[in-house]
């Protein structure tokens, strides 16, 4: 494709060649910002997704970055996907764009709703634990095992070197369920001994999650960014539906890990007793069960699977406050499926997700989060235990 | 080595603590103070009434073309349907509801105001400018021109400032006065009284919904009125001033005060904002001095995120108070030993 503008904050501009090739070269290393000029497009050629059409590349010494724009071909069928016709094929690539995100959200809403069920509290926090596994894995991508401490540093990989982005994540869990673990051992279980009430620890848990947001940017800055791997990659075709093959094996890794967490929690004793506990805390604790232990334990698998799905999410773009940006769908996710059941969280995340993305069909795709709060509103208003949640006095 | 310009850390500790983003949250905090303090809500959504008010007076110049008065009913009346929207749903279930709604709305409206499509009621990103000039008309005290501004010991102001802080402080203060009232009236113990026991109250025939629903339109009011003072001094309501953080900041200043007292908010705003604001000069003028390269390269700390070293103290402030010490300074501890609800 000739003839494209492309620019370079601050470093220069380049055409592409016959081939749709280009190059600028910069001072150095750091982070650029690469635009494409959409009038210079050849006609019929449109951006995939016109909000980016300018890219943010992290660019490291002496290499060659690749930035890649996703277009599209603006022939009869996708004029539809610019408009706001119902089509068939767009109907199925949201439903399909919806259930990557309630997966994801689903590894996020499972432990806030555990946590909910074994112990009262609403942990508001729990977002920031999604953000820190995008973090930790980000950093062990980058920087490996040993990164931070320099004199390490020129080991090689694993230590030195960053590590490829599969391990990353499994260490990223690693850090979620120690975070977990740490949040209930140094904060939670003291407050629950003193008998600090259930609001009192609500609000605190505002306090950490304003504390570890903060921490955050301060370390990790206020520009997103990616992970080293599979970045940039182009979406292949299913039928009538686009994904790219990296959440193409989120997806299925997500319902693989969807189903180890059902099945772990239906039929071993760890998920009995959590069950139990969630369902009657005095009646469980007399019949034997250890509940500081389940407690810690519950706080510990949210935390990891929470940074999986953290990094799941993260396959897009990795952010100081992305945690708190989904928030909202977390809660509606949990309040949908009912707060304190580990299914209906699963449920809520599903619903939640493929709703928002299939009423971007109708309303502007600014505003489906607040569809998020509309779904929220009405299941107060009409179901408040929840879909899954037993019928019960909760005021 | 390590001199300090004490006078500049003095100035703005002084001048914040009496200042108007001071007068703000003080504002705010009593409304909240009528939610959390005595009726027991738990309204983690109170910037949403903030950006209600506020929103109220800018769409009533730039959209509605009514000028600037009627922008101040208009707030109010926005305020009133917030509460109603979040409340009647909510206020029926466990307290924990009621949270979950608010946080999720202040952020919705957020991303609602700052909707493209939103352009010609609300300005969109860029949000409304200049729509309170008849506000500063009226200044007929301190010089206008050239926005001079005025010193005094440690205080510095500029004139509009000094207006703004005139009308803001007595709205603080007649608003107290209305709180005290309020509370120690028969309608004000029965709060006090669903706080402490909601099914006792009930027991007693009164309709606790109700008197809740009307403690929160109430308090988001008068966080309503917080907003429209608060774009009334920046002449402008942008949708990102009114990020979701704004409310634990209004709740920090809450809890040091001491919820469930008439005059903590104010005591906490000021006492807060004053310390938050000399701590930030304190740490600008460590990073004039010569430790600057050592505290960039330890702690990675520079000029740009002083910012957000304020907020961790903010969020510190809160668990650590919320911890140890829920009646704040000046609270009672009895009345704040919140039961679950």
């Amino acid at each position: 494709m000739e003839g494209v503008l492309l620019t370079v904050d601050g470093e220069g501009e380049s055409t592409t060649d016959a081939d749709g090739n280009w190059s600028v070269p910069v001072s150095g290393p750091g982070t650029y910002t690469v635009t494409l000029d959409a009038e210079t497009l050849p006609e019929g050629v449109s951006l995939a997704d016109a909000d980016r059409a300018s890219l943010e590349v992290l660019v490291e010494a002496g290499q060659a970055k690749t930035t890649l724009f996703a277009l599209s071909s603006g022939a009869g069928g996708d004029d539809a996907d610019d408009g706001s016709g119902i089509t068939g094929r767009r109907v199925a690539q949201l439903t399909v764009e919806g259930l990557k995100q309630g997966l994801y959200l689903a590894m996020a809403a499972i432990g806030l709703s555990l946590i909910f069920g074994t112990t009262g509290l609403v942990n508001f926090a729990h977002a920031e634990l999604v953000t820190w596994g995008q973090l930790m894995t980000f950093f062990f991508n980058y920087y490996g095992l040993a990164g931070l401490i320099g004199f390490l540093a020129p080991l090689p990989g694993p230590f030195g070197d960053g590590v490829n982005l599969i391990f990353a994540a499994l260490l990223g869990m690693v850090m979620g369920g120690l975070m977990g673990y740490a949040l209930d051992r140094g904060i939670f279980r003291g407050m629950r001994r003193s008998g600090v009430s259930l609001i009192a620890q609500m609000v605190i848990t505002i306090g950490l999650s304003i504390v570890m947001r903060y921490v955050f940017l301060y370390f990790f800055g206020g520009n997103p960014r990616f992970f080293r791997d599979f970045a940039g990659q182009q979406a292949i075709s299913i039928g009538p539906v686009e994904i790219t093959p990296k959440d193409l094996v989120a997806m299925i890794i997500s319902i693989i890990v969807l189903i180890i967490v059902g099945g772990l929690l239906q039929f071993t004793r760890m998920g009995k007793a959590m069950r139990a506990v969630a369902d009657n805390r005095d009646l469980a604790e007399s019949s034997g069960i250890d509940v500081q232990r389940v407690i810690s334990i519950v706080w510990i698998s949210g935390g990891a699977l929470a940074a999986l799905g953290g990094v799941f999410f993260g396959l897009d773009q990795i952010k100081w406050d992305f945690g708190f940006r989904i928030l909202l769908l977390i809660f509606a996710s949990v309040t949908l499926g009912g707060l304190g059941t580990a299914y209906g969280a699963l449920v809520g995340a599903l619903v939640v997700g493929v709703v928002i993305n299939l009423s971007t069909i109708f309303i502007d795709v600014e505003l489906k989060n607040m569809v998020a709060l509309l779904v929220l509103v009405l299941i107060l208003l009409f179901r408040p235990q929840g879909i899954l949640g037993r019928a019960e006095r909760v005021g | 080595m390590l001199a300090f310009d004490w006078d500049i850390i003095l100035t703005q500790t002084f001048s914040q603590a009496f200042g108007t983003q001071a007068m703000v949250f003080a504002l705010a905090a009593i409304g909240l103070n009528i939610h959390f303090g005595y009726t027991g809500l738990l309204n983690f959504g109170q910037v949403g009434f903030m950006a209600a008010g506020a929103y109220g007076v800018g769409m009533s110049v730039f959209w509605l073309d009514w000028g600037f008065w009627p922008g101040l009913p208009l707030g109010v009346f926005y305020c009133l349907a917030l509460a109603l929207i979040l409340g009647i749903p909510t206020l029926r279930l466990r307290a924990d509801y009621l949270a979950i709604t608010t946080i999720a709305a202040s952020e919705s409206i957020r991303l609602f105001v700052r909707w493209r499509g939103n352009r010609d009621r609300t300005g969109a990103a860029e949000g409304i400018n200049d729509f309170a000039d008849p506000f500063y008309d009226l200044n007929t005290l301190f010089t206008r021109p050239g926005n001079r501004s005025y010193e005094f010991l440690f205080w510095e102001y500029r004139a509009d400032d000094l207006w703004v802080m005139l009308i803001g402080w007595t709205t603080v203060v007649v608003l107290l006065l209305f709180t005290w009232q309020l509370m120690r009236s028969p309608w004000g113990r029965v709060l006090r009284a669903i706080r402490e026991d909601e099914d006792a109250a009930r027991a007693l025939g009164k309709n606790a919904y109700s008197y809740k629903l009307q403690a929160l339109a109430i308090g988001g009011v008068i966080g309503g009125i917080a907003g429209m003072l608060q774009a009334i001094d920046k002449q402008s309501v942008q949708p990102d001033t009114f990020n979701p953080i704004i409310t634990f900041m209004i709740w920090t200043v809450l809890i040091v005060g001491g919820a469930g007292r008439v005059w903590s908010p104010v005591a906490g705003a000021m006492f807060f904002w004053g310390v938050i604001s000399g701590l930030k000069a304190f740490m600008r003028e460590l990073l004039d001095t010569n430790a600057e390269d050592e505290l960039e390269r330890f702690l990675n700390l520079s000029v740009i995120n002083i910012d957000q070293v304020q907020f961790m103290i903010f969020g510190l402030t809160l668990m650590l108070f919320m911890r140890y010490r829920p009646q704040g300074f000046f609270g009672s501890r009895e009345e704040m030993a919140l039961d679950d609800r």
